[in-house]
């Protein structure tokens, strides 16, 4: 039983799990399933610097901090206790262009050759990493969400500029990888 | 000190017994940090935090990812409908009520710039906790630089185009 757990869980499976969380959230307390805005809440908590962005009770959308806290420990449980023992499977030909860029090792989730701590000297990694994370961090606050709260959230109560979001998100992450990526990697 | 109050204690008289309500706190925020771990899991063990399954969607060369926001969302819709029209209350008999999204081109500037970010790094923010817990502790760079850039944003939050 816990080997068929431990092996990777299909969509159709996770999918419906994933979506459980919009009525889950709304039936505990009517909260609305959004993570990007964690990343509000900790610069309104750690350093609102007198931006009033930040300039709100961020203590009544605690909630959110302990959930994303609640996904670290997730993350951890299932890393320690519930990990696939065998390689992730990987389509072929995405393994053919990533092995031109010098990424072989399939190990973990992660590409650990692409996201180390060494690799924030390089430029391609600093890019991989900083700006990378700062373009999720800025572009999802921009947007007024991310995926859980626009494509899932915000279609889920058919909100039209959910949409829109969503298209846009998959059009920046289209042209990324297919046209930008490529000459990052090869950095 | 204010005596101890039951779960099943006055709850019909309290309108508003969310954050302001100090009894309640730790109890109140725990059920939200088991369903974080929960999720968590779902997340790790269905991939969806795996830089190389988001390569994979971004050229079309599998269906994985597709399947599940797609089948979240159906279930989404569903649930959502499910909750208005039978007038599901939440466990603390308080109505749901659910704001809509107002349309400002932020979704569009924005959704394309986290759409950058998310197949540079492979992650939107919720996988960024759950790489870290699988022990990608790298990636804490890449979680602190979104803080950062949602803090950015939010200083020239009024210089940007709505």
């Amino acid at each position: 039983m816990l080997e068929i757990i431990k092996e990777p869980w299909p969509w159709y499976i996770a999918g419906p799990l994933i979506g459980l969380t919009v009525p889950a959230l709304l039936i505990m307390g009517n909260k609305s399933f959004g993570i990007s805005s964690s990343l509000r809440h900790i610069c309104a908590a750690c350093i609102p610097a007198n931006v009033s962005f930040f300039k709100y009770d961020w203590r009544k959308e605690a909630w959110n901090l302990f959930f994303v806290l609640g996904i670290f420990f997730g993350g951890l449980i299932a890393a320690n206790f519930l990990m696939n023992p065998a390689e992730i499977t990987v389509n072929p030909h995405l393994k053919t262009e990533l092995a031109g860029y010098g990424i072989t090792d399939y190990s973990k989730l992660v590409p650990v050759q692409l996201m180390n701590f060494q690799s924030l000297f390089t430029l391609r990694g600093f890019i991989m990493m900083v700006v990378g994370g700062f373009l999720v961090g800025f572009g999802t606050r921009y947007a007024g969400g991310c995926t859980s709260g626009h494509a899932i959230m915000g279609l889920s109560n058919l909100q039209w500029p959910s949409l829109v979001a969503t298209i846009c998100f998959m059009i920046g992450g289209f042209l990324m990888a297919n046209l930008i990526l490529p000459v990052i990697l090869s950095l | 000190m204010r005596k101890k109050i039951g779960k099943n204690s006055y709850r019909g008289d309290v309108k508003n017994i969310n954050m302001n309500d100090n009894e309640y706190k730790w109890y109140y925020n725990l059920k939200y940090l088991i369903t974080g771990v929960v999720f968590g899991i779902i997340f790790v063990k269905a991939e969806v935090i795996s830089w190389f399954r988001i390569q994979e969607m971004f050229r079309l060369q599998s269906f994985h990812m597709y399947g599940i926001i797609g089948s979240a969302v159906l279930e989404g819709i569903i649930s959502v409908w499910l909750i208005k029209k039978m007038n599901i209350k939440t466990i603390d008999g308080e109505p749901i009520t659910l704001s809509p999204k107002k349309f400002n081109k932020g979704q569009v500037y924005g959704g394309v710039i986290f759409g950058f970010g998310w197949a540079i790094t492979g992650a939107c923010p919720g996988p960024l906790f759950a790489q870290i817990g699988t022990g990608a502790v790298a990636v804490s760079v890449t979680l602190l630089s979104a803080i950062a850039g949602t803090w950015v944003y939010g200083y020239f939050r009024d210089k940007l185009p709505h």
